[in-house]
C-alpha cells in the first residue's frame, strides 16, 4: 500500500515537471518580443472577431401575417441574411414568409466570420382530410333503419311515449358505433288540423326526438331537424291506422 | 233570382239579394243571432241602384266582347259590394241611355225598377283606344241628378276593359258608402297546387286573371302582400327546411331575407311595411319573432314550450299581435302587444286557427273547430270575433273544411279556402260577405291560403 502512493506522487511530480517545462518554452517560440501577458484579455482594434444577434417578433405567426427583424452586430465590414441578401450592419426588416424559416445572418468582419440564426414557425391552415375509411363506414341504410327506428306520437302531441324512449336508446347506441353517420329529423303530422300549426307542431316533434338523442349521447352537430308538418304525408288514407302512420319523427341518413 | 227581387221585403230583411243563398241565410241569422255588428251590418237599408248595359259607341268589332266584359264586371263589382240592392236586368228599362242628355230618370225610378241610383255610360273604341264615359245618377233627384261622371281611356284589350269596370265601381262605391274605399281593385295572393309542388298566384278580387308569380319548382305556404303591395312574403321548403322567402312584384324576382336555422313559418307585415313577424324555431321552439323586412333586428316576442305560430299584426295600430299558440295543448287564438306584454287568450277552447285581424282592428277572422277530437260532430269552420267582448259568430256551416280567412280592405268581406271533401287537393278559394253571406267560389280545386292585398 505504502509502496504504491510512493509511485505514484513520484508519477505527479514528473509530469508536473514536464508541462511546466513546455510551457515555457512554447511562449518564447511564438510571442518574437510580445509579452502576450501584457495584452490583456481585449482583442486588438485590427484583429476583433464581429458579433452578430438576430431576433424576430413575433417568433410564430399565421400564414399571411409578417414578423420583425431585429439585428445588431459590431466589428462587422458586411452583414448579408440568407433569402434577402446584403443588409445593413444594424437593422430591421418586416417580413412576410410564406412557410416556416430559418433566418440565417451572416456578418464578416477583419476579425473574421460570425453567424447568428432565429427561426420564424409559420402556423399553415391544414386542409382537413377525410377521415380514415373505417371511421367513414356510414353503414348500410337497411342497418341504419334497423337500429334508427321513427318515432310515432299520439294525436296533437309531440311528447315522446314510453315505446319511443327504448327505440332512442337502440337508436343512440347505434349512432355511437358509427360515428360518421350524420341525420336528419323530419318532424311530420296528419293531415287534419291546419297547415301552418301543423308545421310548428312537426318542429316540435322532431326537435322532441333530437333532445332525447342528444340526452343519450349524440352530438347535437350530428342531428339536423326539418318539420315538413302535413307537406309530405306518409299514407294518404282518412282513418287512424293511416293518420297515426304520419305523425311521425323520421330519421334519414344526411348524406 | 227574378223571384227573390220581385219580393219586395228584401229591403227591411238587409239582405244582398243573391238568390239562392238568401234560403241559406235565414237558417243561418237564426242561429247566429249575436249582437255583433261589422262592417257589413251597419243598420241602414242598401240602396237600391240599376245598372244599365253601356251604350255601344262604335262600330268597331272589338267593341262588343270587350264592352260584354266590361257590363259583366261593372254589374258583380257593385253586386259583390254588399252595400246596394241591385235591380236585376230584366227589370230595367228598355232605353239604353250613353249620355246625361239620353237620360230620363223618372224612367228608372218608376216600378218596378225602382231604383234611387242609377249607373249607365257609352263605351267605345276610338283608334285602338277604349273611350268609356260612366255616369252615376240620383234617380230621385229630378232637378240635378248627376252624382259622378268619369271618363277613362286605356288600351283595347280584355284586361283594360275589365280595370275600367273596377275603377270606375270602386267610385260609385267610395260614393254611396260613406267614405269606404272600394275594393274592385284589390288583389288576392295565393298558393297553387303544382304536382308536388306549390307556387304562389295573384288574381283580382273576383278571381279573374289568375297567373303564376313565383317558380320556384318547390312547396312555398303562406304568402303575404306587404302593405304597399311591392313585396310578397312567404315560406318556401329548402334544404335547411322551411324558410321565409321575398318576392318583389316590382321587380318581378327574389329578394334577400336573411336566413337563419330553424324552421320559419307564417310571415306577416306590420300595417307601416317596415317589419315582418313570423314564427321561427331557431332558439329550439317555435316562437313568434319580429324583423326588419329584410331579416335583420331579429327579436324573439314569445317564450313559451310549444307550437307559436301564424302572427297577424293590428292593421289598424301595429301595436298588437294575435297569433296561435299550442302552450296548453290544442291550438288556441291569442293577442299581445308588440313587445310580448298583455297576453289574453280568445278562444276557450276546441282548435283554433289561421288568424287574420280585420282593417279596422276591431274582429278577428280565424278558423276554428269548436269540438276538435275523434268522432267529434262539427267540423272547421270559419268565426268571427269582436275583440273588445269576445263574443264571435260563425260564418260557415257544413260546407266541408275551412281556413285561412282574410279580410278585405274595406272590412266586407272575407276570403278563405275551403275543401268540401276535407282534400288538400280539393281546396278552392272562396269569398263571401263579413256576415256570411253572399258565398262563391273564386277558383276552382287546387288553390289554398288566400290573401288579400291591403288596398
Amino acid at each position: 500500500m505504502s509502496t504504491m502512493q510512493n509511485r505514484f506522487s513520484k508519477t505527479l511530480v514528473t509530469a508536473a515537471a514536464l508541462v511546466a517545462f513546455g510551457a515555457v518554452t512554447g511562449c518564447h517560440k511564438k510571442a518574437s518580443g510580445v509579452d502576450p501577458n501584457a495584452l490583456g484579455p481585449a482583442p486588438t482594434a485590427t484583429a476583433a472577431a464581429p458579433t452578430a444577434t438576430i431576433s424576430a417578433d413575433p417568433l410564430a405567426i399565421d400564414q399571411g401575417q409578417s414578423v420583425v427583424l431585429n439585428w445588431r452586430s459590431t466589428n462587422a465590414n458586411s452583414v448579408a441574411i440568407d433569402g434577402i441578401g446584403p443588409v445593413n450592419l444594424n437593422g430591421t426588416q418586416t417580413v412576410s414568409p410564406s412557410s416556416s424559416t430559418n433566418f440565417h445572418l451572416v456578418a464578416i468582419g477583419d476579425g473574421g466570420t460570425t453567424e447568428a440564426n432565429v427561426r420564424v414557425t409559420v402556423r399553415v391552415p391544414v386542409a382537413p382530410t377525410a377521415p380514415p375509411t373505417t371511421a367513414g363506414d356510414m353503414g348500410s341504410e337497411a342497418a341504419f333503419h334497423q337500429n334508427v327506428q321513427d318515432i310515432f306520437f299520439d294525436y296533437d302531441s309531440y311528447d315522446l311515449r314510453p315505446d319511443a324512449t327504448a327505440s332512442t336508446a337502440q337508436a343512440a347506441a347505434y349512432l355511437a358505433a358509427h360515428p360518421a353517420i350524420k341525420v336528419i329529423i323530419g318532424g311530420y303530422c296528419d293531415d287534419r288540423g291546419s297547415a301552418e300549426y301543423n308545421l310548428a307542431l312537426g318542429e316540435n316533434r322532431a326537435n322532441a326526438a333530437r333532445t332525447a338523442l342528444v340526452s343519450a349521447g349524440v352530438s347535437a352537430n350530428r342531428l339536423r331537424v326539418i318539420s315538413y308538418g302535413k307537406e309530405k304525408q306518409f299514407c294518404t288514407e282518412e282513418n287512424e291506422t293511416c293518420w297515426q302512420q304520419n305523425r311521425r319523427a323520421q330519421f334519414s341518413l344526411d348524406r | 233570382m227574378l223571384s227573390t227581387n220581385r219580393s219586395s221585403p228584401i229591403r227591411h230583411a238587409q239582405l244582398y239579394c243573391l238568390g239562392a243563398l238568401l234560403i241559406l241565410l235565414v237558417g243561418v241569422s237564426v242561429l247566429s243571432a249575436q249582437d255583433i255588428k261589422t262592417e257589413t251590418s251597419k243598420g241602414v237599408s242598401n240602396i237600391r241602384i240599376a245598372v244599365a248595359d253601356f251604350k255601344a259607341g262604335s262600330a268597331d268589332p272589338q267593341v262588343d266582347g270587350l264592352k260584354r266584359t266590361f257590363d259583366t264586371t261593372l254589374y258583380a263589382d257593385l253586386a259583390n259590394a254588399g252595400i246596394f240592392d241591385i235591380v236585376s236586368k230584366s227589370l230595367l228599362p228598355q232605353s239604353t241611355p250613353g249620355a246625361p242628355a239620353e237620360m230620363n230618370v223618372q224612367q228608372w225610378s218608376a216600378a218596378p225598377t225602382a231604383a234611387s241610383m242609377v249607373a249607365f255610360g257609352s263605351f267605345s273604341i276610338q283608334g285602338g283606344r277604349i273611350v268609356c264615359n260612366g255616369f252615376l245618377f240620383d234617380a230621385k233627384n229630378l232637378q240635378y241628378p248627376q252624382v259622378l261622371a268619369k271618363q277613362y281611356s286605356e288600351e283595347a284589350t280584355e284586361d283594360s276593359a275589365r280595370q275600367i269596370a273596377h275603377r270606375f265601381a270602386d267610385e260609385i262605391i267610395f260614393r254611396l258608402s260613406g267614405g269606404s274605399q272600394g275594393i274592385a281593385e284589390s288583389k288576392i295572393y295565393y298558393v297553387k297546387l303544382d304536382g308536388a309542388n306549390k307556387e304562389i298566384w295573384e288574381m283580382d278580387y273576383d278571381g279573374a286573371n289568375q297567373h303564376p308569380l313565383t317558380h320556384l319548382g318547390a312547396i312555398s305556404l303562406s304568402p303575404r302582400i306587404s302593405p304597399d303591395n311591392s313585396r310578397l312574403a312567404f315560406s318556401s321548403l329548402g334544404h335547411d327546411g322551411f324558410q321565409i322567402r321575398i318576392f318583389s312584384l316590382v321587380l318581378g324576382r327574389m329578394v334577400n331575407f336573411t336566413g337563419v336555422g330553424g324552421t320559419n313559418l307564417s310571415p306577416a307585415w306590420s300595417p307601416n311595411g317596415k317589419d315582418i313577424a313570423y314564427s321561427s324555431s331557431r332558439s329550439g321552439d317555435p316562437e313568434i319573432w319580429i324583423s326588419d323586412a329584410n331579416g335583420s333586428l331579429a327579436r324573439r316576442i314569445t317564450s313559451f314550450r310549444g307550437p307559436d305560430v301564424s302572427p297577424v299584426f293590428n292593421p289598424r295600430t301595429g301595436s298588437q299581435i294575435a297569433w296561435i299558440s299550442g302552450r296548453t295543448g290544442l291550438p288556441q287564438l291569442y293577442i299581445m302587444d308588440t313587445d310580448g306584454s298583455a297576453v289574453q287568450r280568445m278562444t276557450d277552447g276546441g282548435y283554433a286557427t289561421s288568424v287574420s285581424w280585420s282593417p279596422n282592428g276591431q274582429f278577428l277572422a280565424f278558423a276554428w273547430d269548436r269540438k276538435y277530437g275523434p268522432g267529434a260532430p262539427g267540423g272547421q269552420d270559419i268565426y268571427i270575433m269582436e275583440i273588445a267582448t269576445k263574443k264571435w259568430i260563425q260564418l260557415t256551416h257544413d260546407g266541408g273544411r275551412c281556413d285561412f280567412p282574410s279580410w278585405s280592405p274595406d272590412g266586407r268581406h272575407i276570403v278563405y279556402a275551403n275543401s268540401p271533401d276535407g282534400k288538400a287537393r280539393s281546396t278552392k278559394i272562396m269569398t263571401m260577405l263579413a256576415d256570411g253571406t253572399g258565398k262563391r267560389a273564386l277558383t276552382g280545386p287546387g288553390a289554398d291560403m288566400p290573401n288579400w292585398s291591403w288596398k
